[in-house]
């Protein structure tokens, strides 16, 4: 089947991708601010409390028109963000314990009230517990532009207040001496990645809608150090995943959230690995490096000590068995070969090794390098 | 915005009283600082001086007490102070540049919404010169040396071009070019006719950087000129007993704190 040709034909396929798309730029942008700000758990917690949102709002209103959903799901999941606040600055309960007990709290009842929900006779019921793993495969052109129209309010958010958010994420004391709200500016920031969970619910579901905030972010960070382009990376990063998780989903008919968080993971992975000046294999490509020029020139140090030791002939071989000794036999015959291969040292038939004149003036020039300028000899 | 600088002190805290949970960390202090002077903070660990300053900046709220700068309310002077923070206070990963940090200093004036433009960037340049750091403007701020971020930090307060700069321990963990920076910096202010105070703690120091001094521990011990107030017996006031071989100006060698 080709998925690339559906995706301009059929109808299904293009609002999954649209919504999906939409879904990650918001969530992508706004998380970028969340993984600045340590708030990753945070997210979880509020993307669980959000459950009892949709339950509620279903039961009130009989509606399953998705703005109706969304505003439920905001409101408590804002609550649970609340609560974790108030607790944290009323008690001396710490902060990771009041997110997990709010979470756990709101999930549970969330849980409570969806399966009194099932228990109905009621032929609406049906749907709302797609809200736990997401379902692309549902949405229905009025998700995409609800899902669109409540992200871009959001964007619009973080564009119109950007330095203002910038520095409540970099120093939000200093912010406060400049004579910012930093309390209400906070408030608003945790409110747009509200809306920026609440508008992934449907497609990724409350267990797994933290990842598709995180994970742009955390991805994005590796390949930038600039903010902007951090943030448009987040919500390129998050569209992609959405798209392709998404899609991955419908034809291979597994449930869309994990499949979403799957690819964004693999993001991070890759981001973590390969990204330019952050990647962990640049970093142990580095580290080897130097290591093992390190080592050539510990070598090339110990011939021209040997060398020394024989004044009157300084390219005499030398039998290098007391090197492996001491350097370990694979590290020496390594630097050896390398030091023969630039010209520094020569391997004499006896089967003895010395450096050759040019090498003997590289570990001189070394060894005056080592001890540094202002030490005369 | 208007702002007056008037006859009065700089800046005028009284009877500052503030405690966490039920340990009080402010007692009852008073903290005059006269116009033009550098000033530093001494004390212990654990005396509130990181927390004075964060009294007189609002940024804590006192049990009790106020703080008038140049004789009006801090919430109406707020335009006349520039605050340099703990360098350890902000996590230096952060993506951006030295010079988009210095810019920061500039947002108070901008108002809403309104983002930096030419002007406010060659005066965050400006700054960055005037703490020798214009050569790593576009350097990303987790690759600065910890003396260099907290020029960095200098440099964002100077844009703010203030007439008071509170400062929280500029000289901690710097290296010597960053320290001599720092301290001809200071007396530039001092020359400009500005007012600095500073939390210090290196004693040996005090009497040769600084004009003034509050000794602090939870209460404010004695203040005022360095040769009148920072003496042996109010060091070891201070420091209740735990100090040896510091007295008036002299920089004894020898001088040391135990903790």
């Amino acid at each position: 089947m080709d998925v690339l040709g559906d995706l301009f034909l059929d109808y299904t396929l293009r609002t999954v991708a649209l919504g999906s798309a939409a879904l990650g730029i918001v969530s992508g942008a706004l998380g970028a601010f969340a993984v600045l700000r340590r708030q990753a758990l945070l997210g979880d917690a509020m993307s669980h409390a959000a459950l009892p949102g949709v339950a509620l709002a279903f039961l009130v209103t009989g509606s399953r028109a998705p703005l109706v959903l969304m505003i439920g799901a905001a409101v408590t999941g804002w609550l649970a963000a609340v609560a974790i606040v108030s607790i944290v600055r009323a008690s001396r309960v710490k902060t990771d314990t009041a997110m997990a007990l709010m979470l756990s709290v709101f999930f549970g009842g969330g849980l409570v009230v969806l399966t009194f929900i099932q228990r109905q006779p009621s032929a609406g019921k049906a749907g709302l517990d797609k809200f736990l793993f997401g379902q692309a495969a549902a949405m229905l052109e009025i998700d995409v532009i609800t899902m669109a129209s409540v992200g871009a309010l959001g964007l619009l958010g973080v564009l119109v207040l950007w330095k203002e958010f910038k520095l409540l994420s970099f120093d939000p004391d200093y912010a406060a001496t400049l004579g910012m709200p930093t309390r209400r500016l906070d408030v608003l920031l945790t409110s747009l990645l509200v809306i920026a969970i609440v508008v992934g619910l449907k497609t990724v579901g409350v267990v797994l809608m933290s990842a598709m905030v995180v994970a742009p972010g955390a991805a994005a960070r590796q390949w930038t150090n600039h903010l902007g382009v951090m943030v448009t990376l987040a919500a390129l990063f998050g569209a992609a995943a959405g798209v392709l998780g998404a899609l991955l989903s419908t034809t291979a008919e597994t449930s869309t959230g994990p499949t979403i968080v799957l690819v964004a993971t693999g993001l991070v992975v890759v981001s973590l690995l390969v990204a330019p000046a952050r990647g962990l294999v640049w970093a142990r490509l580095r580290a080897w490096r130097s290591h093992r020029l390190l080592a050539l020139e510990a070598v090339l140090a110990d011939l021209a000590a040997l060398a020394a030791q024989h004044s009157t002939d300084a390219t005499r071989p030398h039998d290098v068995a007391a090197l492996h000794a001491v350097r370990g036999r694979a590290i020496v015959e390594r630097a050896l070969s390398e030091l023969a291969a630039d010209g520094l040292a020569q391997r004499h038939d006896s089967g003895g090794w010395s450096l050759t004149p040019r090498g003997l003036a590289e570990a001189d020039r070394l060894a005056r390098l080592r001890r540094g300028p202002g030490e005369v000899s | 915005m208007r702002l007056r600088t008037g006859n009065a002190l700089a800046v005028q805290a009284t009877d500052l009283t503030l405690a966490y949970q039920q340990r009080p960390v402010l007692w009852d202090v008073d903290l005059e600082v006269p116009r033009g002077v550098l000033m530093a903070i001494v004390g212990p660990n654990g005396a509130g001086k990181t927390t004075l300053l964060r009294a007189v900046l609002g940024l804590l709220r006192p049990a009790a007490g106020e703080v008038l700068v140049f004789g009006r309310p801090y919430v109406e002077q707020r335009g006349l102070i520039a605050y340099v923070p703990q360098r350890g206070s902000v996590d230096w990963d952060f993506p951006t540049t030295a010079l988009d940090i210095v810019t920061m200093g500039t947002y108070g004036g901008l108002g809403w919404v309104k983002r930096p433009g030419a002007s406010e960037r060659s005066r965050a340049t400006d700054a960055l010169a005037q703490v020798g750091m214009q050569n790593y403007a576009d350097r990303q701020i987790s690759q600065l040396s910890g003396g260099q971020q907290q020029r960095v930090f200098l440099a964002r307060a100077l844009v703010q071009d203030a007439q008071v700069y509170l400062m929280d321990e500029p000289f901690q963990g710097v290296d010597a070019t960053t320290e001599r920076a720092i301290v001809d910096l200071l007396r530039a202010l001092r020359a400009d006719g500005k007012t600095v105070v500073a939390v210090h703690h290196d004693l040996q120091t005090v009497a040769e950087y600084f004009d003034q001094v509050t000794l602090l521990n939870v209460r404010r011990i004695a203040a005022g000129p360095v040769e009148r107030v920072f003496t042996e017996e109010n060091l070891r006031l201070t420091y209740g007993g735990r100090v040896a071989g510091i007295g008036g100006q002299t920089n004894g060698a020898d001088a040391a704190v135990f903790p």
